[in-house]
């Protein structure tokens, strides 16, 4: 793993007991991110993203399964006693979730959740709770914060809550902000606003951040590496630029194919991928994207292939036939 | 694709005459659709964007008369819907379907594929049963679904892109001329949202269909739309052929919608978005032109006179004071 990052996820492993058997929901993945830096973590919904976000922030439904590491800040989270991951959490490991509403509680006002989180964390008194509590409403772009603070989640829209929540994030000033899916319940001119207040938010803070999300739209301008992941594995790592212009995954390419373009003319057949993600209980012998890949051959069927280097060091891709040139498949 | 002074096809399937839809929300009046006026030609594409609020599926269900318009009419090849009731209506139904955002929510979780797909012809008085089986396996077959495998089980052995063509399945097997989609691929994932979109294109060329396409994704509506309107607060800003309404808007609300969509290209630097704010409450739009709060050319006679739809190209027509075209 490469030296000095805030971040490292090493063989880590989650595996959910379900009534139709073991689902591996995560299945070893490795990813490093450096202070200020930005990851963008890219798949569909059941990829396992989720999860894995869950796994490094600890939050893992009762029941699951981790093996492997996580490292931050020279800690591993794994092993880390209640208490002490408690005081990390919230303080420099903050998170966003995508549905505001839920995230927050319905039942207090939102200068209560913003003040509780200073006070635990900082042990500031209440006065000086409150002043940051409006500067930082203020920062995320609310308008009339003191009168804000009186208020309940469910007065708000949802890109105010959403608003809220990243004030709530950022309260303690983290190292390691991770964003999971933070638009995709906002509409597109909000989530513009929220991705540009997040960017500016972290180059200010030089905080880390993971940007989760399922639209590689949303990820090109705005990280500086992207992980793609599909059925649990991460297929393709590679530093944001080199994924656009030379992806070599068939999954990464035929996810971008797949999205309508605003430039495209009307009517015209979009290249779908066929077929679903595999039955995450039912894990295949070999590649898991192979069911579905234009040009998988016998050898994907039955051997699965390891996350190896491309042409550098930082572009990793899992195929046994990667792809030549992706520069039709953006058209 | 037209090129009049009218936004109007001269022989329109459907045509939206000034409708009007408000209803009370805790003893306030919620303006949803405020007087829109709409057509849509025989086998042509309408999409109809907007953000959330703005009104588009309660057009859409007006349409079907599922929520009562305080006023206006809504013309379905010559008659007026707004005018119907009972038998008549329900005829008339027959003829225009529905289909939904949520497919796993759309279907009855208790009832089996079959039977779910065969309602429509039960209600429509299809009394064989053998014709019926068989229309069912049709319209499955169509959907690219295997009726053998599909008919007995039920929806939550389905995945959502499935669930969304056997809701598919179940608006087609009445041969309807029009359908509305309210959002039909926003619920799905990428990868099954192209199969599904371009499902929806082979049905309307196999079928006849007029679609009414809604949706907040702009490059989706664009993929399938012959023309865009584009809705805000309640209101039309803007009606144009897709290419041409995509390639100049005409309206601020329209280019904004625009710039907002996130590139799959990292050369593309975002533009830093204008801090334009959200929009503001349907119950108390703002006065003159609805968008002027957050638009940048808004002036003082943006907010006394409200901006009426007016030919700002061939068939592009934008309700705005100060057109960037």
């Amino acid at each position: 793993m490469s030296e000095g990052a805030l971040l490292s996820i090493e063989d880590v492993s989650v595996d959910l007991p379900t009534p139709r058997g073991n689902l591996r929901a995560v299945d070893r993945v490795d990813l490093t991110v450096g202070a200020g830096r930005t990851l963008g973590v890219v798949g569909e919904s059941g990829c396992g993203k989720t999860m894995l976000s869950r796994a490094v922030l600890q939050l893992l439904p009762k029941k699951a399964k981790l093996s492997g590491r996580v490292m931050f800040d020279g800690k591993d989270l794994v092993r880390l006693p209640p208490e002490k991951l408690r005081k990390l959490r919230g303080r420099s490991l903050a998170v966003v979730f995508q549905d505001p509403m839920t995230s927050l509680n319905p039942v207090l006002t939102i200068g209560t959740q913003l003040m509780e989180t200073l006070q635990e964390h900082l042990e500031l008194d209440m006065a000086a709770a409150r002043q940051r509590s409006v500067d930082l409403l203020a920062a995320v772009g609310i308008p009339a914060p003191e009168q804000r603070l009186m208020q309940y989640p469910h007065q708000l829209s949802g890109g105010m809550r959403q608003r809220v929540a990243i004030a709530i994030a950022l309260s303690c000033e983290p190292k390691l902000l991770i964003a999971d899916e933070p638009t995709t319940a906002l509409d597109v001119t909000i989530q513009a606003q929220i991705l540009d207040l997040l960017a500016r938010e972290q180059r200010r803070r030089h905080m880390a951040m993971i940007l989760i999300t399922h639209d590689l739209g949303v990820v090109a301008g705005r990280t500086d590496e992207v992980a793609v992941m599909y059925a649990g594995r991460v297929v393709e790592r590679a530093p944001t630029p080199a994924l656009f212009k030379k992806m070599r995954m068939p999954y990464t390419e035929a996810l971008l194919a797949a999205i309508p373009k605003i430039d495209a003319a009307p009517h015209a057949s979009l290249p779908a991928i066929s077929g679903r993600p595999p039955d995450p209980t039912r894990p295949l012998p070999g590649c898991s994207f192979a069911p579905r890949c234009r040009y998988a051959d016998a050898r994907c069927q039955t051997e699965k292939p390891s996350l190896s280097e491309a042409e550098s060091r930082d572009h990793l891709y899992a195929c046994f036939h990667p792809v030549e040139t992706a520069a039709e498949v953006s058209a | 694709m037209m090129h009049g002074t009218q936004p109007a096809p001269s022989d329109p399937l459907l045509d939206v005459q000034n409708l009007v839809v408000e209803y009370g929300v805790g003893g306030k009046i919620v303006h949803a659709v405020s007087g829109v006026s709409l057509q849509v030609a025989r086998g042509e594409t309408l999409g109809l964007v907007g953000e959330s609020g703005c009104g588009k599926s309660t057009l859409g269900r007006a349409v079907l008369q599922l929520r009562q318009a305080v006023s206006g009419k809504v013309l379905f090849d010559g008659q007026d819907l707004t005018a119907m009731h009972g038998d008549t209506l329900r005829k008339m139904r027959q003829r225009v379907q529905l289909i939904f955002q949520d497919p796993i929510a759309s279907l009855n979780p208790r009832r089996r594929i079959g039977d779910i797909i065969a309602e429509p012809l039960v209600i429509a008085g299809i009394k064989d049963p053998a014709e019926r089986r068989q229309r069912v396996r049709d319209a499955l077959s169509a959907v690219g679904l295997d009726p053998q495998l599909v008919i007995g089980r039920l929806p939550h052995e389905f995945s959502g892109g499935q669930c969304q063509r056997i809701c598919i399945a179940r608006a087609l097997v009445l041969n309807p001329d029009f359908v509305i989609c309210d959002e039909p691929v926003s619920a799905l994932d990428v990868s099954i949202r192209a199969q599904i979109l371009n499902l929806l294109e082979e049905m309307k060329a196999r079928y006849g269909l007029t679609l009414l396409f809604i949706a907040h994704d702009l490059a989706v509506v664009k993929a399938v739309s012959d023309r865009v309107a584009v809705m805000y607060l309640g209101r039309l800003c803007e009606v144009g052929p897709s290419e041409q309404l995509f390639a100049h808007p005409a309206h601020p609300y329209t280019a904004l919608l625009i710039e907002a969509i996130p590139v799959p290209d990292p050369d593309v630097r975002p533009a830093e978005s204008v801090p334009v704010g959200e929009p503001p409450s349907p119950i108390a739009p703002p006065s003159g032109c609805r968008f002027r709060t957050r638009c940048p050319r808004a002036d003082a006679r943006c907010s006394s006179e409200m901006p009426e739809l007016r030919a700002v190209a061939p068939g592009q027509f934008a309700a705005c004071h100060h057109p960037l075209i």
